[in-house]
C-alpha cells in the first residue's frame, strides 16, 4: 500500500511492526506535498527539517518500544494553533512575522505522543470564512476539482487530508469550519462538544463557539485523534472536567435500535438535488442497519445564522483588539499612536476580517447592545433549548452538512450573505454547544463529495463516532480518492 | 446662593495576592520591566485567563466587611478600549452582576456622630501595565510599555453619592483604607498606587433634590490630595455657576503641584467601552457555604474591637480608637494585656513610649524590638513596686537597644527601687542638714519648697527611692 494513502491505524501498525519507519513515512508525505502543493495550496508553512527531526525522534521512541497510536504519524495542523518557535499566521498578514513562544495544548498533546508536524495549514483569515478565499496566503483549492473551493475556514486541513498531503490534520470549528470543508473534500471531520478540547493556544475567533477537532480519512482515525486531544485543561476555564472515553473501543457496536432524528427544518426546498439524493440514500442505509428514524423539529433554526453573525462578530471584535502593532505582529510606521493603530490594522487585516470587526463593534455599541447582542444571546438560548428538547427523544440527528457541494472559487466572494448561508446547517450546533461530525456520503453529478452530518448530545461523541463507523462499514464513499 | 456639594468615590484597591488575577506571574513591585509576564498577561494570541481563587476570597472579605451582599453568580465582563498599556485591547472587569453589591459603611464624623455611606458595588478587575517615557535602551525620547503590573488584581469600591463635604470624603476613605489593610488584603500604600481614588463631584443649591452635573476627578493618590482636589472642584463648579456658566460632564485630572483640576476628556470624547460578558471565563458561582466560611474567617473589625476594648478592658473611646489604628497595633496591645499587663498601663505605654520609639526609629509595629510580653514584664515591675515609672523609661530604652529582658536590666544596673524607710530616712536627714535654710522656709509656711526636697532625695537615691515612701517620710520629718 502507498504510504500516503494510509490511515493512522494502518500506519501505526506498520510502524509498530517495523515494516516502515517514521522517517520513510514522513519523507513520502513531504514528497507528496512538494508535488501537489502548487495545485492545492493547503499549506502556509511546510516544516521540512522539523518534520524529519520529529520523525527521527519518533523512530528512536519506537525502537525503545514506545509506540503510542500517534508516534511517528505525519500530521499537519491549521495555522491557528500556536506552535512554539514555528511561525503562526492564522492566515493573516498581521501575524506574518509572528513566532509564538508557546504551543497550543491540543498540539502539545499530539506532540507528546510523538506525532510528526509536517507544517501549518492554510485557512480563512482568523477562521472567518467558508471557502478559504480570505487567506492572506492565497486560496486553497479543492483536490477533487481545483476550480472549486475546499470549504472553510479549515480548508487547508480538509484539502491536505483529501490530497494525501497529511495522514490527518487538526482544524477548528466556530460555525462549521471543520465539518463544511470535510464535507466538500470528502473526509471525516468532527467538531467536539464545547469544552471537550482545550482552546488554550488556539487563536480566538469567537471564544464561546470555537472548538478544536480532527479531520481524517476515516472514522476510526477520527476516534484516535479525538481521544488524543480531549480532556480538561487547567489553562482553559471553559474546558470541562469529564472523563475521556475510549472512543475507538465502542466503534463497532453498531446502530441497531439507535434513534436518529430528522429535523424538518434541515430538509428544505432549495437543498441541492444531489445533496438530497445522498441524504435519502444515507437514511436508507441506516434503516437497513437497524436504526429507527424519528421526525423532529428545531423550530428556531431560522434565527441561527443571524444569531451567529451577531455573537461571533461581537466576540471577534474584542478578540482581535490585541492585534494593535504594539507588542507583536505587523506594525506600520505612522505619526502618533492613533495613526500607528489604524494603519497597522488597516494594512494587516483583510476585508472579511474588517467587515466582521465592524459588525461586532456595532452590535456591542451602547444603544445597540440590547437590540443586537442581548437579543442574540436570548435567541441562542432558544436554539440550545430546541436541541435539548429534541434530544429527549433521539440519540443522534442526521442532516446535510451544507446545502450544496463545493462551489467555484470566486463564486460567492463578493456576496457575503450567500457565503454566510453556506453554514446554515452547521452553525446551530456551535450555538447549542454540542458535537457533530461530517462524513462522506456520496458525490454530486460533477464528482464533488457530499457530506452527511451526525449531531450528537453534549459529550455524545462516542455515539456519533459509532454511528459514523457503522455507516462507513456499509458504504464505499470514504475509500474514493481525490483525483489530484 | 448656597451650594451643597455631592460626592461619590471610586476606590481602586490593589490586592495583596502573590500572583496575578488571571495568571501565575508574581505581583512583586519594582522588578525589571516585563520580567514578570507570560502569554496571558502579555495578551498573546491564544492565551486564556484563569481566575485566581485568592482574589475571590479577598473580594468576599471586603464585601462582608462593608455590609455588602455577595452575588451568588457573578460575571466577568470585557471593557474594550485601545491603549498601549492594555495588552488585550480590553480589560477584564465586572459590569453587570459584580461580586459584591448594596453595602454601606458608617463613617464617624467629628464629634462622634455616625453617618451611613452607601456602597453601590465592589467588583474585581485586572490592572493595566505602565508606560515609561524617556531615553530607553540607548534610544532618545522613546515610550516603553512595562507589563509587570498588567493583570494585577484590583477591587473597585464604588460609593453612592452620599458624601457631602471633602472632610466626609476623607473620613470615608480613611475608614475604607483601615478596613482593607486590617483585612490584610491590601498594603494600603497610596504612593505606590495600591490604594487610589477617583472622585465624582457635583454641586446643587442647598435644599434642591436634583443632583448637579458631575465631574470625575482622576489621579488623587493621597488623603491630602483628595481633600484638595474636591475642595478645588467644588469651588470651581460654584464659581462657574455663579458666573452664569454650566458644569459639563467630563473627566478631569488633578494636578498635585498646583492643587487644581483640568479637563482630560469631555462626555463626547468618552469611550464607549462596549462591555459584554467575557466568554473566556465561566460565571463565578459562590455558594452560601463559601460566604459563611469567609464570614467565620473574618477578623474582628476595628469598630467591634474598639467596643470590646471599652467594655472589657475599660478603655476610653479615644484610647480604643488610637489603639485600633491598625490591626497590628491592636494585636500588640492585646498581647501585652494577655501577658498579664495592666490594660490601662499597656495602653498608655503602647500609645506613648512604644509609638514614640517606633516613629523615632522608623520601625513598624510588626518589627517592634520590644515584644508585648517584655513590655508586660516591664509594667509588672512598676505595678509591684520593683521600679518606679521613671526608672521604667530608662529600662525601656535599654530593652529597645539591647533586646534584654527588663528583669535582667534592672538587676544588672541595680535599679531596684528602694522602699526601705531606714535607708531613705538617712538620705533625708543628710539633705535636711545640708539645707537648713529651706527647712526653715517650709516650717515658716512656704510649702512649695517640699518639691525641692523630694527632688533632692530622688537625686541622692539616683532615682531609685520609692517616691511615695519619700513623700511620706519627708513630710513627717519636715513638719518636725
Amino acid at each position: 500500500m502507498n504510504i500516503i494513502d494510509m490511515t493512522i491505524h494502518e500506519l501505526h501498525t506498520a510502524l509498530k511492526g517495523k515494516q516502515l519507519s517514521s522517517v520513510e513515512a514522513t519523507t513520502a508525505m513531504l514528497e507528496r506535498i512538494e508535488s501537489v502543493e502548487p495545485q492545492v495550496g493547503s499549506f502556509i508553512t511546510v516544516t521540512t527539517e522539523g518534520a524529519l527531526a520529529n520523525a527521527r525522534d519518533a523512530d528512536q521512541r519506537i525502537a525503545r518500544g514506545e509506540c503510542h497510536l500517534l508516534t511517528g504519524i505525519p500530521l499537519a495542523i491549521k495555522d491557528i494553533f500556536l506552535t512554539e518557535g514555528i511561525r503562526t499566521t492564522c492566515g493573516s498578514r498581521i501575524l506574518d512575522n509572528f513566532i509564538p513562544p508557546y504551543s497550543a495544548t491540543s498540539w502539545e498533546k499530539l506532540r507528546d505522543q510523538g506525532a510528526v508536524l509536517l507544517g501549518k495549514l492554510n485557512q480563512d483569515e482568523f477562521a472567518m470564512g467558508s471557502s478559504n478565499e480570505s487567506s492572506a496566503y492565497g486560496p486553497t483549492r479543492n483536490p477533487w476539482d481545483t476550480a472549486c473551493i475546499p470549504g472553510g475556514s479549515s480548508g487547508g486541513s480538509a484539502a491536505a487530508v483529501a490530497a494525501r498531503e497529511a495522514i490527518a490534520t487538526l482544524g477548528t470549528d466556530t460555525g462549521g469550519s471543520i465539518r463544511q470543508p470535510a464535507s466538500h473534500c470528502g473526509c471525516v471531520g468532527l467538531k467536539p462538544t464545547y469544552g471537550r478540547v482545550s482552546r488554550y493556544g488556539v487563536i480566538a475567533y469567537a471564544s464561546s463557539l470555537d472548538q478544536v477537532g480532527p479531520l481524517t480519512r476515516d472514522v476510526a482515525d477520527c476516534a484516535i485523534m479525538l481521544g488524543a486531544i480531549s480532556g480538561y485543561d487547567p489553562k482553559d476555564s471553559t474546558s470541562v472536567d469529564t472523563p475521556v472515553p475510549d472512543y475507538a473501543a465502542s466503534l463497532a457496536k453498531g446502530v441497531k435500535g439507535l434513534k436518529i432524528g430528522l429535523p424538518k427544518e434541515y430538509f428544505i426546498a432549495g437543498l441541492d438535488p444531489d445533496v438530497q439524493v445522498a441524504m435519502d440514500a444515507a437514511i436508507e442505509t441506516y434503516r437497513r442497519l437497524g436504526a429507527v428514524f424519528v421526525d423532529i423539529s428545531l423550530p428556531h433554526t431560522d434565527y441561527a445564522v443571524a444569531t451567529y453573525y451577531l455573537i461571533a462578530t461581537a466576540e471577534a471584535s474584542s478578540n482581535l483588539a490585541r492585534y494593535d502593532g504594539v507588542r507583536f505582529g505587523h506594525r506600520a510606521e505612522a505619526d502618533g499612536l492613533l495613526g500607528m493603530y489604524s494603519k497597522s490594522r488597516s494594512e494587516g487585516f483583510g476585508s472579511e476580517v474588517k467587515r466582521r470587526i465592524m459588525l461586532g463593534t456595532y452590535a456591542l455599541s451602547s444603544g445597540y447592545y440590547d437590540a443586537y447582542y442581548v437579543k442574540a444571546q436570548k435567541a441562542r438560548t432558544l436554539i440550545m433549548n430546541d436541541f435539548m428538547a429534541a434530544f429527549a427523544s433521539v440519540d443522534v440527528m442526521l442532516t446535510p452538512v451544507a446545502p450544496t457541494p463545493a462551489f467555484k472559487i470566486g463564486e460567492k466572494i463578493n456576496d457575503p450573505l450567500q457565503m454566510y448561508l453556506s453554514d446554515i446547517f452547521t452553525i446551530p450546533v456551535n450555538l447549542a454547544g454540542t458535537c457533530a461530525m461530517s462524513l462522506p456520503a456520496g458525490f454530486s453529478n460533477s464528482g464533488l463529495p457530499i457530506g452527511l452530518q451526525l449531531i450528537g448530545k453534549p459529550f455524545g461523541e462516542e455515539t456519533i463516532l459509532r454511528a459514523g463507523h457503522a455507516f462507513e462499514q456499509a458504504t464505499e464513499w470514504h475509500t474514493r480518492k481525490a483525483t489530484i | 446662593m448656597k451650594y451643597q456639594p455631592v460626592i461619590g468615590l471610586e476606590v481602586h484597591v490593589q490586592l495583596l495576592t502573590d500572583t496575578k488575577i488571571f495568571c501565575g506571574c508574581s505581583t512583586k513591585f519594582g522588578s525589571e520591566p516585563n520580567s514578570q509576564t507570560c502569554p496571558v498577561c502579555l495578551g498573546l494570541p491564544g492565551a486564556l485567563p484563569v481566575l485566581n481563587k485568592k482574589v475571590v476570597e479577598f473580594a468576599i472579605k471586603a464585601g462582608l466587611s462593608t455590609n455588602c451582599s455577595i452575588t451568588p453568580r457573578s460575571i466577568f465582563a470585557r471593557k474594550n478600549y485601545f491603549y498601549p498599556d492594555l495588552p488585550k485591547g480590553y480589560q477584564i472587569s465586572q459590569f453587570e452582576d459584580p461580586i459584591c453589591q448594596r453595602g454601606w459603611l458608617d463613617i464617624k464624623l467629628e464629634g462622634g456622630e455616625l453617618k451611613r455611606i452607601g456602597i453601590t458595588r465592589i467588583h474585581m478587575e485586572e490592572d493595566a501595565g505602565k508606560l515609561v517615557h524617556g531615553d530607553l535602551s540607548g534610544l532618545n525620547d522613546r515610550s516603553g510599555v512595562d507589563l509587570n503590573r498588567a493583570c494585577t488584581p484590583l477591587l473597585e469600591v464604588v460609593s453612592e453619592p452620599d458624601l457631602r463635604s471633602s472632610d466626609e470624603a476623607v473620613v470615608y476613605l480613611k475608614q475604607l483604607h483601615q478596613i482593607v489593610t486590617w483585612l490584610g488584603i491590601c498594603d494600603g500604600n497610596m504612593e505606590e498606587g495600591s490604594f487610589r481614588c477617583d472622585a465624582n463631584v457635583s454641586v446643587m443649591p442647598v435644599g434642591s433634590s436634583t443632583l448637579g452635573t458631575r465631574a470625575e476627578i482622576k489621579n488623587v493618590n493621597s488623603f491630602k490630595f483628595v481633600k484638595q482636589a474636591i475642595e478645588y472642584e467644588i469651588r470651581r463648579q460654584i464659581d462657574l455657576i455663579e458666573d452664569g456658566g454650566t458644569v459639563v460632564q467630563e473627566t478631569r485630572l488633578f494636578d498635585p503641584n498646583s492643587g487644581t483640576t483640568r479637563s482630560m476628556r469631555s462626555k463626547e470624547e468618552a469611550h464607549d467601552y462596549r462591555y459584554f460578558p467575557d466568554p473566556d471565563l465561566v460565571p463565578l458561582v459562590i455558594s452560601d457555604e463559601w460566604v459563611e466560611r469567609s464570614r467565620q474567617e473574618l477578623p474582628e473589625l476595628p469598630e467591634q474591637r474598639q467596643q470590646r476594648f471599652i467594655a472589657e478592658l475599660g478603655l476610653t473611646l479615644y484610647d480604643a480608637e488610637v489603639l485600633t489604628a491598625s490591626r497590628a497595633l491592636a494585636d500588640y496591645f492585646e498581647a501585652g494585656v494577655a501577658a498579664g499587663g495592666n490594660a490601662k498601663l499597656v495602653g498608655n505605654w503602647t500609645m506613648g513610649e512604644i509609638t514614640r520609639a517606633l516613629n523615632d526609629s522608623g520601625t513598624s509595629i510588626e518589627a517592634c524590638p520590644v515584644a508585648p510580653l517584655q513590655l508586660a514584664e516591664l509594667l509588672k515591675l512598676i505595678d509591684n513596686g520593683t521600679i518606679s515609672g521613671k526608672i521604667a523609661k530608662t529600662v525601656f530604652d535599654e530593652m529597645w537597644r539591647s533586646g534584654k529582658a527588663p528583669q535582667s536590666i534592672v538587676e544588672e544596673q541595680g535599679l531596684v527601687q528602694v522602699s526601705d524607710s531606714g535607708a531613705i530616712e538617712g538620705l533625708i536627714d543628710e539633705i535636711m542638714a545640708a539645707n537648713a535654710g529651706q527647712v526653715e522656709e517650709f516650717r515658716g509656711g512656704k510649702e512649695k519648697v517640699f518639691g525641692f526636697f523630694v527632688g533632692q532625695v530622688m537625686k541622692a537615691s539616683r532615682g531609685k527611692a520609692n517616691p511615695s515612701v519619700v513623700n511620706e517620710l519627708l513630710l513627717n520629718k519636715l513638719k518636725g
